[in-house]
């Protein structure tokens, strides 16, 4: 059965100055199915998030969320970032707002949520990810994986259509990493629509259906988990795979 | 020294165990507070010595007698005071109602000043324009214009008060710096903030309203305070138009007496204003940095 991709992405072209940062990038992202973008420091992942919820303009190509494009320039950007939640590499939590603050304000300010129903939600969302004691802290006060914690309840309040996902786990201690991937799992497990982009090689093959594979800005490789990490038809894949081996991240 | 929750780890805070501090530890602090003894000790020491030498300096000063009778006189201080403290109300008043408006004028210019797209641009220009009109502009020659050149123009309707045409005068120079001193602020949140806002939904006002310009303003309050402390200063300035403020009282003393002391006491009066102006910011400042570093009760 195939249903309408949540998200698509056509000959998707990006360049910084004189440099091209995506190059021709296709995809597509089934309802309920977790995407993971692997590839070296620099290969375009963070920029092919960052161009699917718009905080950077495409420069060719188009894209599609649901049956919308939202590359279209009359559509509402704010309004599709409206269905789409992201979690930052380095968390952008808001230092001047209490942990219930942060995660209220896009609920109250831009879907209009009463208070009192937006931080019920709030607190319950801190309660299944094990923030239950922290409503009421500052970012500053919390260790670096309660921070992303609360970064992904951010994201969460505002029931999006879409996850984005951008390294979440890059700027975390060893030992923090898992209580953060544990959250991601309980997502894939209620059918949230993911796309990460990792450095994470053993959790993308574990939670992944699509994975793909980019360098220089094109997406050279991509297929099941299983299949692009047990068997990489490319050999530029393989040669990535071999380094994540050796460096002992796989 | 003494143990405060800040010396344990936040694992330990609420755990009371049976700990006893140890031989090491107190000798420690044995040490440190004999230390911290002996710097209080040599700071008295040495502000009393420097204390003592600059009032050898001056009172052996050949010219003392005199300058002590033109400049320290009790009586013309006793006379003085009242005046001072009258006209000090003007004072007070300018910098009150001035500073409200040099706040919102200039918080609207820096804001005119970020605004992005074509639209835009005249508002853009407009502020960029007037920043560097005023800053340029000296004050003087600004009130000048405004408090003598306006009522020159006999408008109808146009008021001639010299106390609201120079609190205008302020006005305009003062949100000036305070427009640039915000700009500062709002340029300094970092972009990643803005992208967190945007991705969640928030428009482009509203991620600057809920995101941007409070971290942007509680940064810039120690400027802002120095502005403001400037202000109160400047406000004297409006005296040029014939409004009697501390200034103005004092040298009309003087002017009758020949005896300067007024001046030292109008000085040492805004001195007095200035600084519980400058320690309530600081506790406002601290206050701000507790909450968020700490986490505040729900």
């Amino acid at each position: 059965m195939s249903q309408t991709p949540v998200l698509r992405m056509e000959s998707v072209r990006k360049t910084f100055g004189g440099s091209v940062v995506l190059r021709d990038v296709d995809l597509e992202v089934a309802p309920h199915t977790v995407t993971a973008l692997i590839g070296a420091s620099g290969s375009g992942k963070s920029t092919l998030l960052r161009c699917a919820n718009l905080l950077e303009e495409i420069d060719d190509g188009a894209i599609w969320l649901d049956d919308e494009e939202i590359t279209d320039p009359r559509a509402d950007q704010d309004a599709v970032r409206r269905r789409i939640g992201v979690v930052f590499q380095a968390y952008n939590l808001f230092p001047h707002m209490s942990v219930l603050d942060n995660i209220t304000l896009a609920p109250r300010r831009v879907h209009g949520v009463p208070r009192a129903e937006a931080e019920a939600r709030a607190r319950e969302l801190l309660e299944r990810l094990g923030l239950g004691g922290k409503a009421g802290e500052y970012p500053d006060r919390l260790s670096g994986g309660q921070q992303q914690r609360v970064a992904i309840v951010r994201a969460l309040a505002v029931r999006p259509r879409l996850l984005l996902l951008d390294e979440i786990t890059a700027a975390l201690d060893p030992e923090l990493v898992g209580e953060v991937l544990t959250v991601v799992r309980g997502l894939k497990d209620e059918g949230m629509t993911m796309v990460l982009a990792t450095h994470e090689m053993g959790f993308a093959r574990e939670v992944a259906d699509q994975v793909c594979f980019l360098e220089g800005g094109v997406v050279l490789e991509r297929g099941t988990a299983e299949q692009v990490f047990g068997d990489p038809r490319q050999e530029r894949t393989r040669r990535f795979l071999r380094r994540i081996v050796e460096a002992g991240r796989l | 020294m003494t143990l405060d929750k800040e010396e344990l780890g936040s694992g330990e805070r609420d755990t009371p165990d049976d700990y006893m501090p140890s031989q090491r530890r107190r000798d420690r602090e044995r040490y440190s507070r004999a230390r911290a003894r002996r710097a209080t000790a040599i700071g008295a020491l040495s502000t009393l010595v420097t204390a003592v030498v600059l009032y050898l300096v001056v009172v052996s000063a050949p010219g003392w007698p005199r300058t002590k009778e033109t400049f320290f006189d009790p009586g013309y201080a006793r006379e003085a005071l009242p005046k001072v403290l009258e006209g000090l109300w003007l004072n007070v008043r300018l910098l009150l109602v001035c500073g409200a408006a040099v706040l919102v004028l200039g918080m609207l210019i820096a804001v005119a000043r970020t605004l992005r797209g074509p639209v835009f641009f005249p508002l853009r220009f407009l502020a960029a324009a007037y920043t560097d009109f005023f800053r340029g502009l000296p004050l003087i020659i600004n009130l000048m214009i405004v408090v003598l050149g306006v009522p020159a123009l006999r408008l109808q309707g146009v008021t001639v008060d010299p106390v609201l045409l120079g609190g205008t005068a302020l006005t305009l120079t003062y949100s000036a710096y305070v427009a640039e001193v915000f700009r500062a602020g709002i340029e300094s949140v970092h972009p990643s903030q803005r992208a967190a806002a945007r991705s969640l939904g928030l428009s482009n006002r509203q991620a600057l309203r809920y995101v941007v310009l409070p971290q942007a303003v509680r940064r810039q309050v120690p400027p802002l305070l120095n502005d403001l402390v400037s202000l109160q200063k400047d406000t004297g300035l409006v005296s040029i138009g014939g409004a009697v403020d501390a200034v103005r009282a004092a040298d009309i003393i003087v002017g009758r007496s020949l005896n300067y002391t007024p001046y030292i006491v109008a000085g040492l009066v805004f001195v007095a204003l200035t600084i519980p102006m400058t320690r309530f910011t600081d506790w406002v400042t601290a206050r701000m940095d507790r909450r968020q570093a700490q986490g505040g009760a729900i």
